[in-house]
């Protein structure tokens, strides 16, 4: 590895030079004429099946093309959410693969990203709500995955500043996974940039793709503002712009552009230690290592490629907020932002062939992209290096839409916007 | 965003549901080829990151669903039409 | 303490008046028309906060919300409002506020031990190590960091202060009041445009009050002052003080913050603390100013050091001196006002340094106010810890010496506050000439005056405020006509600083953002290792990220990156701000939407008679529905609802099922359109009669059912569940005006329109006989089973009568305008009181249609399809209907699918509960023995035992197996046989009876 190892003793060995030793995380790489595999994309997902593929699968000739800086898409755009408590089997041993490897990804990195297993609480308000939760619960339990119900009297220990005298809808419980939790979520992509780049991956900032070139059904490389590079397999990993890039390869996708907007308040003390879910309204919260607390809600709702939303969406969460925990009402709102999502028809990701040989695709994240990172990019390096699906990923089928096998988790169909 | 019911007037987007792309057509359930075709009409979308139509209802408001004209890059908003006089106007010049 | 630093007269404060207010518990004076941190700053007091990471000790830098190191926690109790920014705070009487983020006191903070480590605490430190072991993240070092980090203390009370929300539409808004915000509020006003100018100060004026100017023969102050009075007597102007516009929106929408009460104690009665507006203006004019931007040098964070802008304020608006010795740190002439007003005080300037190599404006300056001068010099540092004390200069020559002072004023020149343009994804222009960002595409309607679009001479500001409101009142149709530009004194020179961007003298930490601790070499560490983009160097040294949202550092962050990368500004990168523009309160946001408000409460018909009744509700949705009713001696909601089904099954119970979603239907086409979006057929259903139907989704899923009856040859009513009514409904739109616009039918959704009572049980029909008026015949043969009429009752009160049945008894549903309804249910509770009839609840419902294997919202849960619910044969084969094709694919038709069975226990004394997963009896839990899930369940009085409703692979072809119903989260493990799911009356001869 050409990168220094990070550890307290690197660390305080530049601390008496004056931090003058430390070299580049990444080197800025300039594009060669071909490589193995070109993954479009340097985000989370882009950046981790690089260095999966590096690592797990010995494939290092291989480059990764960003049309601006990386990390600068929805791994930097998110509200840090790692977990796996979901209810169909077609997604829970992915997200449980994810998790295991957040567990270990520090040391596979060299990297802290503060992978902080706090606990997701996903709060329930009605009997209905509850058998749901529990039926949640269960299929994780049957996938030996952590879930556990509370009732009000833990609830009241965890999180105390809930409205639980006065609410429109009172809470009633919880489903917990105390394996969730937070990461630093641009920690993720520079360290997985670094790690990718100590095993010889180009990453080639500021280059965008424009076409690919494919002869006879199959891929042979890809057009790039910085000229064409050849490439024996080519990854899309560009989600919230999936379809933009699928459409130079001639493919139409089961894909909308959703705007998802999130926002963080003014750093105060510790006042929050899970990541706590609202279930009778939209909004979600946590707090981050440095004070501030990091909400969101529901998406705005319409078709958007503008990374911003609008004021009844704002409203919308802190309404919900202010009716789960009236203790945030004089917090700050510090700043927004929003990320586009590739909001799929069922709610669920692909990760598969194309009909183009040589061309892979890993998309439709809708807003749960962040927790996928490390699997996503497991699961893409392995369809990419063994031209066959990652057990765990199996269901991530493109023609899943024609066969009926829809990973539909909220139930709520062909309806992007409601996912 | 605001969107101008041609009935109501300019109202804000609270006042609305979304529905997506408006250019996708309900196909003929008695042709042969009719599950592939649905399967394209229910999920395939273009997606563009331009001007795109798409439906919307003045579910707060008149009831009535719209076709509106939107760049999807900007949320500028090109034309708003009644949904039923695209629906007629199409099916007319598909006759 | 006497307010030692006051000037003897000057400033726009009241001194008649005193105000008493209290820091870290001591208590000071000041007067009505100041700020907290320009009270604090009359009382001598300079350390008022302690930074970030290193608890360095910081004092106030600035004069507006750009401020980032004098925060501090206002009030107490849940009150307590945390990084309060003292220089935005106005005085009240008996203001509290705290020191926040030391211990145990400010003056002697513990936690600044972390400036010994400083070495190791530089940028990104944290993602170097830490990681080992790796367990020890979330039990030591997180809670270490956490407990450091953050600024102020919620209460963790509830906010007890309301908030509202108004919404206001207009054909000008103004964004500043500065001396172009003014002039264009004139300029648009004087048309009769209808304008709202909005300002975030409590005082009105910009920089009018913070300098002292001429316009015409008056005193800016003076002329600002008259220029609101003419403002405030135009009919069609608003004025809203204190009010920051902080988001802009699409389509002309913008988002300002009121703080209506902020200024006082606390709100009056029946006072918001603050109110959101959602201004939608045709037109806007920004004229939100520009901010001066410090220059980076060693100890630049030292109580003590201020913005040269922001000296001026203190000493012309609030007539407080910040210092008596200064010295003035310079890169453009904007500083000469600065060193003047300092003399005018009577402050000493010691010296003036110049950055620049000769500037005749500040030689000019300094002479006057008998300044030394040093040209091309830098402060190399200052010194002083919690109280400035001196500093070095170095001149350009390799000269050096220290000066004792108690105030170095920096100017490094200006950034227009152009955040608001670039809300809507708008890029702003880097300008070379003026060195900063300039609004690049404008918001639609937006236009930009004064110092926000690099205008700083105020003559300037002035003439694009005028020519912006005219123009923006000309583009709403009013004449605004020609406008006298006053004429204004001399301008300063060149204010436009265009570097050096720092001292060029590396002694000890210079800070580029002060609040996140982010210093030059920090910047120098990004670089290094390779985060040189702007969007990498934000994100890795925090740079920006605090509450001060970097006004003071973002540009300054950006063209030293640039410099230590040799790459110009623009390529290094842009910075575009996102709403806020300045930090919200969430309670704000929310206005009124808390507690019981949260969200509309819908009642039904006969909410206020089952209050009186007793019962306990339970929410579904937006309603409140009548869960069961106790009666005296029943212990629990089970006792009562066992008793409330057994009296509907032998006797006779009422519920109001007007909840359900209810359409009506007409025209000539109206039967044809309900067979496509119905499975089952409409058309061929005879008049008087009801009908069960089922929707599927496009995609072939079941999305909801209910009966619908058709009272006319055009005429239909349909049910809808109680939680898709609004979906339906919007559907049935969707396929009238864009399927099927041909077709001849309307709907209208008449839910809150009917009162609707289920009147259910054997003797069911002798209480609707007893209701009904003369002459209607509700026997069996006249009313069979799912028949229906429109009748009277009561003495002639129009009414529908069903005969359908969710229960499985012989029941009736009676419907009634909604405006009957109370009457209604205290007529039938009285009609069937001889036959012992009760009320029911949403608890015996649930249980009935569980005997009875109705499948509901649980078995409806968006991934059932027909054949999966086991009304696979109601498919219609000879029509085409919405879901139908898609109900064909492959997985659709895979015999594995879990279907709907029911359940009981094989020890019949077990309990079920929904959410149970079904595992093969002998086999072990695990995801591939993982064969369905229970939906339902209940205590069946009928049956003695507990019931459940699931969907299990092959379920029908299981009848009689044993499985497991595991549930692990409720520590539950029950072996179930799989039955039918109609527990009672299979034969349905009772609803027939």
């Amino acid at each position: 590895m050409s990168t220094d190892n990070y550890s307290i003793f690197s660390v305080l060995r530049e601390a008496l030079r004056g931090h003058t030793g430390w070299k580049p995380a990444w080197r800025d790489a300039a594009p060669k004429a071909a490589y193995d595999v070109v993954i479009v994309g340097g985000g989370g997902h882009g950046l981790a099946a690089a260095h999966y593929l590096a690592k797990e699968f010995g494939v290092t000739n291989v480059a990764v093309v960003e049309k601006g800086w990386i990390g600068g898409g929805n791994v930097g755009r998110n509200t840090t959410i790692i977990r796996s408590n979901y209810l169909l089997p077609g997604n829970i041993p992915f997200y449980e693969h994810s998790m295991k490897l957040w567990e270990g990804l520090e040391q596979d990195l060299n990297y802290n990203a503060m992978v902080s297993q706090r606990s997701v609480i996903n709060l329930f308000h009605s009997d209905g709500q509850r058998d749901a939760y529990a039926r949640r619960g269960n299929a994780m339990r049957l996938h030996g995955v952590d879930a556990d119900l509370l009732d009000v009297a833990e609830l009241k220990r965890i999180l105390p500043m809930l409205d639980y005298e006065n609410a429109r809808f009172p809470v009633k419980g919880a489903l917990r996974q105390k394996r969730g939790g937070t990461v630093r979520h641009d920690a993720v992509a520079w360290g997985y940039a670094r790690s990718a780049d100590g095993r010889g991956v180009d990453i080639i900032q500021n280059c965008e793709v424009t076409g690919f070139r494919i002869e006879g059904g199959r891929i042979l490389g890809l057009e790039t503002s910085r000229g064409f590079i050849g490439a024996k397999k080519v990854a899309l990993a560009c989600a919230g712009n999936s379809s933009r890039v699928a459409a130079m390869a001639g493919m139409r996708l089961p894909i909308e552009s959703h705007v998802l907007q999130a926002f963080v308040t003014e750093g105060v003390k510790p006042f929050i230690d899970t990541v706590c879910t609202f279930g009778a309204g939209h909004f979600y919260i946590s707090q981050s290592d440095k004070g501030g607390l990091v909400f969101g809600g529901d998406i705005d709702g319409y078709n958007s490629y503008a990374q911003r939303g609008n004021l009844p969406t704002v409203e919308d969460v802190c309404e919900g907020g202010m009716a789960l925990m009236p203790a945030i009402g004089r917090v700050r709102l510090l700043r927004s932002w929003g990320g586009i999502m590739d909001m799929s028809m069922d709610g669920s990701p692909i990760i598969d062939r194309t009909p183009v040989e040589g061309l892979y695709l890993n998309a439709g994240w809708c807003y749960g992209g962040f927790k996928a990172v490390p699997a996503a990019g497991h699961c893409l390096a392995h369809l990419i290096a063994r031209d066959e699906p990652h057990p765990v990923a199996a269901a991530y089928r493109l023609d899943r839409f024609a066969t009926g096998r829809t990973i539909d988790e909220k139930g709520m169909g062909a309806q992007p916007n409601l996912h | 965003m605001r969107i101008a019911c041609p009935f109501c007037g300019p109202r804000g987007v609270d006042e609305f549901a979304y529905l997506g792309d408006a250019t996708v057509k309900r196909p003929n359930a008695d042709a042969p080829d009719a599950l592939p075709a649905f399967v394209e009409y229910v999920y395939l979308r273009d997606n563009p990151a331009g001007l795109h139509r798409e439906l919307w209802q003045h579910a707060l408001g008149c009831q009535s669903w719209l076709v509106v004209t939107r760049n999807v890059r900007t949320h500028v908003i090109d034309q708003v039409e009644a949904a039923r006089d695209v629906a007629a106007a199409r099916s007319s010049e598909a006759e | 303490m006497s307010q030692s630093n006051r000037l003897a007269a000057g400033g726009l404060i009241d001194r008649a008046s005193s105000i008493g207010f209290t820091f870290d518990g001591r208590r000071y004076a000041g007067h009505p028309g100041d700020t907290l941190a320009s009270a604090l700053l009359a009382n001598g007091v300079k350390l008022v906060g302690r930074s970030f990471k290193y608890h360095r000790p910081r004092g106030v830098l600035t004069a507006g919300s750009e401020e980032p190191n004098a925060l501090v926690e206002l009030r107490s109790g849940a009150r307590r409002e945390p990084n309060a920014k003292a220089t935005v705070a106005e005085l009240y009487d008996g203001l509290e506020a705290t020191s926040q983020n030391r211990w145990p006191s400010l003056a002697f903070d513990l936690m600044a031990v972390n400036q010994l480590a400083s070495p190791v605490f530089v940028a990104g430190f944290y993602y170097k190590t830490f990681m080992w072991p790796a367990k020890f993240w979330e039990k030591l070092y997180e809670p270490m960091i956490r407990r450091a980090a953050g600024l102020g203390r919620l209460s963790g009370e509830a906010d007890p202060d309301s908030y509202e929300k108004i919404t206001a539409h207009c054909d000008v808004l103004v964004i500043g009041s500065g001396p172009a915000g003014l002039a264009a509020a004139l300029a648009a006003g004087r048309s009769g445009a209808r304008v709202i100018l909005a300002e975030e100060d409590f005082a009105l004026g910009g920089r009018l009050n913070s300098d002292r100017r001429l316009i015409g023969d008056k005193t800016s102050a003076a002329w600002a002052a008259e220029a609101v009075a003419e403002l405030e007597s135009l009919p069609e102007v608003t004025v809203l003080r204190r009010t920051p516009v902080v988001g802009v929106y699409d389509d002309g929408v913008y988002a300002a913050l009121e703080r209506v009460s902020d200024h006082m104690r606390e709100p009056g009665a029946h006072q918001p603390r603050q109110r959101l507006w959602r201004i939608v203006a045709k037109r806007s004019v920004l004229a939100a100013g520009a901010l001066e931007r410090p220059i980076p040098f060693g100890g630049n964070d030292t109580p003590g050091v201020m913005l040269a802008s922001a000296v001026r304020t203190y000493l012309n608006r609030f007539g407080v001196a910040p210092g008596k010795r200064a010295v003035v740190y310079a890169n453009n002439d904007d500083a000469a006002a600065t060193i003047a007003d300092l003399a005018a005080a009577g402050c000493e300037v010691v010296a003036v340094v110049d950055a620049r190599g000769d500037a005749p404006a500040l030689h000019a300056a300094a002479r006057a106010a008998r300044a030394s001068l040093v040209f091309g010099g830098a402060i190399a540092r200052a010194y002083g810890g919690r109280s400035l004390k001196g500093c070095e200069i170095v001149d350009g020559r390799g000269g050096g010496f220290k000066v004792a002072c108690d105030l170095i004023a920096v100017s490094g020149g200006w950034n227009p506050s152009i955040q608001l343009t670039t809300h809507l994804s708008a890029r702003p222009v880097w300008d070379d000439r003026l060195a900063a960002f300039l609004p690049g595409a404008r918001p639609v309607g937006m236009e930009v005056a004064g110092a926000a679009e690099g205008a700083y001479g105020l003559g300037d500001a002035l003439a694009a405020g005028f020519r912006a409101g005219a123009a923006a009142a000309e583009a709403c149709g009013f004449a605004a006509g020609a406008v006298d530009v006053p004429a204004t004194d001399q301008e300063p020179g060149d204010t436009h600083g265009r570097g050096p961007w720092r001292s060029p003298v590396k002694r000890g930490k210079a800070f580029v953002d002060f609040q996140n601790d982010v210093t030059v070499s920090d910047v120098e560490l990004a670089a290094r290792e390779g985060f040189k983009s702007v969007e990498h160097l934000k994100r890795y040294t925090t740079l920006g990220m605090a509450t001060d949202q970097g006004r003071t550092s973002n540009v300054l962050g950006l063209a030293l990156m640039a410099e230590i990368t040799g790459r110009s500004i623009p390529e290094t990168g842009i910075t575009a701000a996102r709403a806020p523009f300045t930090p919200v309160a969430i309670g704000a946001l929310a206005g009124a939407h808390r507690h019981k408000e949260f969200r509309p409460t819908r009642l039904p018909p006969s909410h206020f008679w089952a209050e009186e009744q007793g019962a306990v509700f339970t929410e579904t949705g937006q309603w409140m529905r009548a869960a069961y009713f106790p009666r005296p001696g029943e212990k629990d909601w089970f006792e009562s609802a066992v008793r409330e089904v057994t009296t509907v099954r032998t006797a006779v119970g009422v519920y109001d099922a007007s909840t359900l979603g209810k359409i009506d239907i007409q025209g000539a086409d109206a039967g044809v359109f309900l067979d496509r979006v119905y499975v089952n057929a409409f058309s061929s259903l005879a008049v008087g009669k009801a009908r069960y139907g089922l929707m599927l989704r496009e995609d072939g899923v079941a999305m909801d059912d209910g009966t619908t009856t058709r009272l006319g040859e055009t005429h239909y009513y349909m049910t809808t569940t109680t939680a898709n009514a609004g979906g339906v409904m919007r559907h049935l739109e969707l396929c009238k005006q864009w399927l099927w616009p041909e077709l001849d039918v309307h709907f209208s959704s008449v839910t809150d329109q009917w009162a609707q009572y289920a009147i259910a049980g054997p003797r069911s029909r002798e209480v609707v006989a007893a209701l009904v008026d003369e002459g209607f015949d509700v026997s069996n043969e006249a009313l069979p089973y799912m028949g229906a009429r429109e009748l009277t009752v009561c003495g002639g009160v129009k009414a529908r009568l069903f005969r359908l049945s969710f229960s499985g008894e012989l029941a009736y549903e009676l419907a009634v305008p909604a405006r009957y309804g109370d009457a209604m249910i205290r007529a039938i509770i009285k009609a069937g009181e001889p036959f012992g009839i009760c009320p029911y609840g949403a608890e015996a419902l649930a249980i009935m249609r569980i005997e009875k294997g109705h499948a509901a919202g649980p078995e409806l849960n968006g991934n059932t399809t027909a054949a999966d619910l086991g009304m696979g044969k109601m498919l219609s084969k000879k029509k085409d209907f919405i879901g139908r094709t898609m109900s064909g694919r492959e997985a659709f038709l895979d015999p594995e699918r879990p279907s709907l069975v029911g359940f009981r226990p094989v020890d019949r004394s077990a309990r079920l509960r929904s959410g149970a997963h079904f595992v093969p009896r002998g086999e072990t839990p695990s995801a591939a023995n993982d064969q369905g899930y229970m939906t339902s369940t209940a205590y069946s009085p009928s049956n003695g035992h507990w019931i459940g409703l699931g969907f299990l692979a092959r379920g029908p072809e299981r009848m009689g197996e044993i499985v497991r119903a595991y549930d692990p989260v409720r520590g539950g493990d029950v072996e179930v046989e799989v039955v039918s799911p109609v527990f009672v009356d299979p034969e349905g001869a009772r609803l027939r009876g």
